[in-house]
């Protein structure tokens, strides 16, 4: 493969930028793979990553129903955190920001990672004493956690509204400062140059249309670009996992939803973090193109439609407007939306499942593209060891009916009981 | 916008309505000997299909009655709605 470097780029300027490898290949599925990951999205590109660089597994393939990078990881708000109170989310997603903090190199591929610092606003003492509390049980995980004053809060965005006499006023915040955003896009293709070059075979426009499994253990898989004969099956399909769990006769404790997003006009720059104005079902970030990259809440019924209905966006955009009233001056550029697995107590599930070499990553909720590398990785151990690693063992499937379930927040798909 | 004709009402906006989710999964009987996965398959489990789905929505700005309203995940559309006990 072709390093990308200052020195490559000279070199090919020489020949008008017309002798640039391909970054990936476009092949034919083989007959048999060890592991098939069901997913081009960032999940299942990094899981195929790093079962070839940390397992030494290359006869592997990832079978995409449409294209790579054309799902979620294309459609997210970029947000890269780790401001969780409980273990299971804490010690993964800290995991997770290492291997963001030297993705750029490991891939040799810039992914822009901007550690920004994410603030979540707080607007009473009671949400004060809960944020100290959290950001105590951060600290003692190894995670930063700032807790802000209202005063040190104005510092950081003095364009937001800080009068008294409205709904949300902002007593203070928390802060996680090595937080940020990442170009999303880029790290597909960083994950997917990278996999294709060490053997992996990536096939788009390839969907799976059934499995064989007999014995209780998985054999493979039916798509339409052929069967497949697999010793191991990973699913990295979040906003589809029911579809194809329907074909396993397996129901998941998971519904699929529909999220939006948006972004306005491009502006000089003006904020500096990224900031979540949870009470008001609102955050916002500036991206690097002076965008102001905007989302919230759920449509709120249950959605295969990756476009959004307006209602929740007018919603969303009168919360943000009340937090920060410059955001009434601007033109929105796009909108969009993605389907999203929502599981039932908010946290994903990366686990065995009772068919033999069967594997599931899946219900990622609002938070599926800050994990895109600690999933990879702890999938990809999942599957290579068939077992799991101790940072996706809480992130089991049974903890619904063990009752072992992860109370970061206890939404899950009931939004609206919020 | 989705417009939902509630059998009560008539014609209204989503806007007066709020989701109750799927309206197949049935409650455990009461007075019975209730199994942990029977608790765990009414709690948690859910098909979410794409295509007709029936579920309840109540027409809370309006007359608060739950109804029930068969849609199409993937495109919105709304085939039919009913009283809840219907």
């Amino acid at each position: 493969m072709q390093k990308y470097s200052v020195f490559s780029l000279i070199k090919n300027a020489f020949s008008s930028h017309k002798n640039w490898d391909l970054a990936w290949k476009d092949p034919k599925p083989k007959s048999e793979y060890d592991v098939v990951i069901i997913g081009g999205g960032g999940h299942g590109l990094a899981t195929a990553y790093y079962l070839a660089k940390e397992h030494k597994i290359t006869n592997v393939a990832i079978i995409e129903k449409g294209w790579i990078g054309g799902g979620n990881v294309g459609r997210n708000t970029t947000i890269i955190r780790s401001n969780y109170m409980h273990d299971e989310n804490g010690l993964f997603s800290e995991f997770g920001m290492n291997l963001w903090r030297n993705m750029s190199q490991d891939l040799n591929y810039n992914v822009m990672f901007s550690p920004r610092g994410i603030i979540n606003l707080a607007h009473s003492d009671a949400q004060m004493n809960v944020y100290s509390r959290r950001g105590n049980s951060m600290r003692l995980n190894g995670i930063d956690a700032v807790l802000l004053n209202r005063e040190e809060v104005k510092k950081f965005i003095p364009m937001a509204d800080f009068s008294e006499n409205v709904r949300f006023p902002i007593f203070g915040g928390l802060m996680q400062p090595s937080a940020g955003t990442a170009r999303h896009d880029a790290v597909a293709w960083g994950y997917a140059r990278q996999a294709d070059s060490m053997g992996v075979d990536i096939i788009q426009n390839c969907e799976v249309v059934g499995f064989d499994v007999s014995d209780g253990k998985i054999k493979g898989l039916r798509t339409s670009k052929g069967d497949i004969k697999a010793k191991k099956i990973g699913l990295c399909v979040a906003g589809s996992t029911n579809i194809l769990a329907e074909k396993l006769n397996m129901t998941l404790p998971i519904e699929t939803h529909l999220l939006q997003a948006c972004v306005s006009e491009p502006i000089k720059p003006i904020l500096d973090n990224v900031v979540t104005f949870g009470a008001g079902h609102f955050y916002v970030s500036q991206s690097d193109k002076g965008e102001m990259v905007m989302g919230g809440d759920l449509d709120g019924y249950n959605s295969y439609s990756q476009r959004g209905n307006l209602p929740t966006l007018q919603h969303v955009l009168t919360e943000g407007i009340a937090m920060f009233p410059f955001l009434s001056k601007l033109k929105m550029l796009r909108t969009w939306g993605g389907i999203m697995d929502m599981s039932m107590d908010g946290s994903p599930i990366i686990d065995k499942t009772h068919i033999e070499g069967l594997y599931l990553n899946c219900g990622w909720c609002y938070g599926g593209f800050k994990a895109t590398p600690a999933s990879g990785w702890t999938f990809a151990h999942t599957i290579a060891q068939d077992r799991v690693h101790e940072l996706n063992a809480g992130y089991s499937l049974n903890r619904f009916s063990t009752g072992h379930l992860i109370d970061e927040k206890g939404l899950g798909t009931k939004t609206w009981i919020s | 916008m989705l417009y939902i004709k509630c059998p009560h009402c008539g014609m209204r906006s989503q806007n007066e309505f709020a989701y109750g989710g799927d309206a197949t999964v049935k409650r455990p009987e009461l007075n019975k000997e209730i199994s942990d996965s029977e608790w765990n398959n009414f709690v948690y489990l859910r098909k979410s299909p794409r295509g007709k789905h029936l579920e309840l929505w109540q027409h809370i700005s309006g007359c608060r009655q739950w109804i029930k309203v068969e849609r199409d995940t993937l495109t919105h559309e709304i085939f039919k709605t009913f009283k809840a006990e219907e």
